[in-house]
């Protein structure tokens, strides 16, 4: 799957969809694959404050468990219910009903745009 | 060992496939084709098709293989019939385990030794090295084999319409052979386009299935004409993700996991696998008679609630005591809860007991629980 170019990513295999200062976060599709089936969301709560490159959730496949990384300082302002119900939706569209917080950014460090991530991929 | 990753056989089947690879072993084998969960619930359900030629296949033939494999291993070897196996364990001398073994007997002076891919040497090293003043011979032939398995309630239908494979007919023993009469534990010679080839029911899935043991050379074309077999009986190629959660939901140990050099057998539920009846000394005679000691952690199964899984090195706590290390752990697809097999004190041992696993800093109570976690129902 390809990564899409509308959206922003970080070394840690997050996507935001930036609009303002908020932002809709997911993982891409290349760390989905990498998980395998995700059977397992843990999220963080609406309101909850992160900062930037710390661990707020988790994602857990079958064989593994990947962390979720705030890809910016902030408030979450809501999480994807459906993806903690039916955490599928990760690997079935990771880069859209597969989305997982969004966020109010107070703060963001560099991101990446696709090419770039997609180089760091190697995919 | 070299850096060098090595390949299966049937690596080219799998890259046209779509596979997805993992280093095992130093091999690059297939973790999935596509759905950890699809491929192990097809095995459940169907039939799955794993390609399994990094394990180890040592041949040990002679006059002296039957009573050299009684000193080697832990089992009683030479009791076995032709065409039986039989799961064994290649001991050190402190009783620890060097590997867990299948072995096949497929002659009156010849017995197959299948090894796991990552004590393959090991496992040659020390059968030659106890070879002293028995008239046999070890011969590693895991580079000349390879190793497909069909897992699942389909997987006799599909090995039976297999096109090209002929069970082997012998007029005096078995004049019409049959893999339906074919016992769990049992094998076939066989062919395949008229090349030798073995055919265990043996698995490592909690299903019945076979295990098909093949010349190198002929692999590919095997896979396909199981593949070709399977197409109208749910068969899905799976791969070693899925082998790993089905070996542990039927409690099956994995070498690395649940055994090692330092764990004797009686800890993890294997003492009976260790002849102590059997006449002669074998290597881990005096070490296993001797015991471990009364407060040695034991193997246990545990059953967590809700879909966060014990994994493989959290620690287990009663109270704030730690009294164990899970070894392998899973959210089962099958049960839809999380299950985990740990070494624990034998204070909290007892099924029933309830204590914490530690899951990334969150204590989650465990239920102490029999293994295995699923068996299949029995015709």
């Amino acid at each position: 799957m390809s990564n899409p170019t509308n959206l922003q990513y970080t070394e840690e295999h997050e996507w935001l969809l930036v609009e303002g200062d908020q932002a809709t976060v997911g993982i891409t599709a290349y760390a989905a694959e990498k998980l395998g089936d995700v059977v397992y969301v843990e999220l963080p709560k609406v309101g909850a404050a992160i900062t930037a490159g710390t661990v707020v959730g988790e994602i857990e496949s079958t064989k593994s468990v990947g962390e979720l990384y705030a890809p910016a300082t902030g408030t979450v302002t809501e999480v994807n219910d459906a993806v903690v119900s039916s955490p599928e939706l990760v690997n079935d569209d990771p880069f859209g009903a597969g989305w997982l917080i969004k966020i109010s950014i107070s703060d963001a460090p560099a991101l990446l745009d696709a090419a770039a991530y997609t180089a760091l991929t190697g995919e | 060992m070299s850096d060098t990753p090595r390949y299966s056989p049937l690596h080219a089947v799998h890259e046209s496939l779509g596979a997805s690879f993992t280093d095992f072993a130093g091999f690059m084998m297939p973790v999935r084709y596509d759905s950890d969960l699809a491929e192990h619930h097809a095995v459940r359900t169907a039939a799955g098709i794993f390609d399994i030629s990094h394990m180890a296949e040592i041949s040990v033939t002679g006059p002296d293989a039957g009573v050299f494999l009684d000193y080697a291993l832990a089992g009683k070897l030479s009791a076995i019939n032709i065409g039986q196996a039989k799961y064994s364990l290649l001991l050190n001398d402190a009783g620890g385990i060097i590997d867990d073994l299948v072995v096949y007997r497929v002659g009156e002076q010849h017995w197959l030794v299948v090894a796991n891919a990552g004590n393959r040497f090991q496992a040659v090293d020390a059968l030659n090295h106890r070879t002293t003043g028995f008239d046999v011979s070890v011969k590693d032939e895991s580079d000349a084999t390879a190793l497909i398995a069909v897992q699942g309630p389909n997987a006799l239908d599909i090995v039976q319409h297999a096109v090209g494979l002929e069970l082997a007919a012998d007029a005096a023993t078995r004049p019409e052979p049959t893999l339906d009469a074919l016992k769990y534990y049992w094998s076939l010679p066989a062919t395949y386009l008229g090349n030798p080839m073995l055919i265990g029911r043996t698995g490592y899935t909690g299903e019945d299935g076979f295990e098909l043991y093949v010349d190198v050379q002929h692999a590919a074309q095997l896979w396909n004409a199981l593949m070709i077999a399977g197409e109208s009986r749910g068969l899905v190629p799976t791969g070693l993700a899925c082998r790993d959660t089905l070996r542990l939901e039927a409690g099956m140990p994995l070498y690395g996991h649940e055994l090692d050099l330092t764990t004797a057998p009686a800890q993890a539920g294997l003492g009976k696998v260790v002849a102590l009846s059997k006449e002669g000394d074998f290597v881990g005679r005096a070490a296993t008679e001797k015991g471990t000691p009364a407060d040695a952690r034991v193997l246990v199964g545990l059953v967590g609630e809700g879909k966060r899984a014990a994994r493989a090195d959290y620690e287990v706590y009663s109270g704030d005591v730690a009294v164990g290390m899970v070894t392998s752990g899973a959210l089962s697809p099958t049960l839809e809860y999380p299950v985990a097999m740990a070494y624990v004190d034998p204070t909290v041992s007892d099924l029933g007991t309830v204590v914490d696993v530690d899951i990334r800093g969150t204590r989650l109570p465990y239920t102490v629980t029999a293994l295995p976690f699923y068996s299949r129902k029995k015709n």
